[in-house]
């Protein structure tokens, strides 16, 4: 037997891998243990464990740190499926703590109040895998050298507003269509304009694909809006405020969040199935309030942080 | 039966993609799973790696029965979460199995991300089934363990003192992922038990 973890290749395999088994599913905001198991009934692949979901840290303002470890443990024993937890950006002693706890995924996001304005995470001096927000391609790129084994697109979370989750995905696969296309001379212009690693530019030219999965977050609160982000080339979906809140200050009934989460996950397989979506749509009672993200000045939005 | 055997995947989540191209690769003519009348038109099926409770809850009671009566009488293959999914007991928590191996399996059971590995394990029998040992690299993912193994269930990989790759009549299972690895041969041997369909000499 040996084992060969040491390896940065193999580590990231690891780590990709694990967003491999997590593709076609819904990976759901929870901030407490009953949350978790509602979240784990209704067949989420994940769950994020939080102090607050977006929405309330968006109405209720402060520093957003990382979740307490005591709360993220009480998740952590309440399910089986994997649990992630969210570092602020560039915070890698807070990244160190969610490590040495055992999280099976840390997200380096920028719904937490960003702990360094010029760098994020070396994510590859860590054995957890890491999850990063991008809006394009370029955004994505960086995390991706930086060690990041999974990609969502941003959008503008806790806003139940879907908008930019659907500008960021469309931008991104857009981006990397053109470079399909393109001469490999082209390319080195290519990576100067999206600030990215050559290498990375040149493995994306050759796909047409990200080298790590491709997830979608930010605003997503429907079975409808699950689909349309994965039709449009997302492999799973993140869902925050969307399931367990009524509004942005209020929770939903845990009755009315597990019909809504379980609404998700069967849109998220099926989300190529028109017939499906309706009929997981019809039972529901609506969605969360929301916020519409053209009301919000540049200041509110969370989706400029990170660099 | 055509020669190019037409396999499913079940899609309902998981690293299905994974195991399409593995066995697009091989020659197989894929079908991707999501709805149980799908199942009639498959010879055989592969069950791929995700989270077993998903699945579970996807599938629904009806689409359990139905998955159920499949594994009896056509070829199935399962990779961590799809072997959890074939066994007769589940622990850690328990959850219902489709019973096509008499295998307890215990979920987890090497510890949370953080403990993941791949490891250099053994294959027992080749593709034959002939006993020739040979190595084979090994992706465990937050993986389960057979926890015990029904006399009727033959080992064909190991890892260390734990058997990985276990069958019983024409169900298949692999506690870790060769669908992430670039040695082929455990999707080859499930294509070869297709082949052979009943035929297979068990030992």
């Amino acid at each position: 037997m040996s084992q060969n973890n040491g390896s940065n290749s193999s580590s990231l395999r690891l780590k990709t891998g694990l967003a491999e088994m997590l593709k076609g599913g819904v990976i759901m905001d929870v901030t407490n243990a009953e949350q978790a198991v509602i979240a784990e009934k209704a067949g989420a692949v994940s769950v994020m464990a939080l102090e607050r979901v977006p929405a309330q840290i968006r109405a209720e303002g402060g520093v957003a740190r990382m979740a307490s470890p005591k709360k993220i443990r009480e998740i952590m024993a309440a399910v089986s499926i994997p649990v992630m937890a969210k570092c602020r950006i560039g915070h890698f002693a807070e990244a160190q703590i969610l490590q040495e706890l055992g999280v099976d995924y840390i997200d380096e996001s920028e719904v937490l109040t960003p702990a360094d304005e010029a760098h994020h995470v070396d994510k590859h001096a860590f054995k957890t895998p890491f999850v990063c927000g991008a809006r394009n391609l370029g955004e994505a790129l960086r995390r991706i050298a930086e060690g990041a084994a999974m990609i969502r697109t941003k959008g503008e979370a806790g806003t139940g507003d879907v908008v930019h989750a659907v500008k960021h995905i469309r931008q991104i696969v857009q981006e990397m269509k053109i470079l399909t296309v393109l001469g490999e001379e082209e390319l080195y212009a290519k990576a100067k304009e999206h600030q990215a690693p050559y290498e990375l530019v040149k493995m994306v030219a050759k796909t047409g694909k990200l080298p790590v999965p491709n997830f979608s977050a930010g605003g997503i609160a429907t079975p409808a809006d699950a689909s349309l982000v994965m039709q449009l080339g997302a492999e799973a979906v993140f869902v925050g405020s969307g399931i367990f809140m009524k509004d942005s200050t209020n929770f939903a009934e845990p009755e009315e969040a597990a019909k809504r989460a379980r609404a998700i996950v069967l849109a998220a397989t099926h989300y190529q199935d028109p017939k499906v979506l309706l009929e997981v749509s019809e039972d529901l009672q609506g969605a969360m309030k929301g916020l519409a993200v053209s009301a919000l000045d540049e200041a509110h939005m969370l989706q400029t942080r990170g660099w | 039966m055509s020669t190019t055997p037409k396999i499913g995947v079940l899609a309902l989540q998981g690293d299905f993609d994974a195991h399409r191209r593995r066995l697009e690769e091989l020659g197989a003519q894929v079908v991707l799973v999501k709805k149980p009348e799908q199942l009639d038109e498959i010879d055989g099926l592969v069950i791929p790696g995700g989270e077993s409770g998903t699945f579970l809850k996807l599938l629904g009671p009806a689409g359990f029965e139905k998955l159920k009566q499949f594994v009896r009488l056509k070829p199935t293959f399962g990779t961590c979460a799809g072997a959890i999914l074939l066994a007769s007991e589940v622990e850690n928590p328990p959850q219902a199995g489709l019973g096509a191996l008499n295998i307890r399996v215990r979920r987890n059971a090497y510890g949370r991300q953080i403990d993941s590995s791949i490891r250099e394990g053994k294959l027992v029998r080749d593709l034959d089934g002939r006993l020739n040992v040979s190595p084979l690299e090994m992706v465990f993912i937050r993986a389960p363990k057979i926890s015990h193994l029904g006399e009727e269930v033959e080992v064909l990989a190991t890892e260390g003192n734990d058997p990985v790759v276990v069958r019983q009549g024409s169900a298949l299972a692999a506690t870790f992922h060769p669908e992430l690895s670039d040695d082929p041969r455990i999707h080859q041997l499930f294509l070869n038990l297709i082949q052979n369909g009943k035929k297979q000499v068990r030992p």
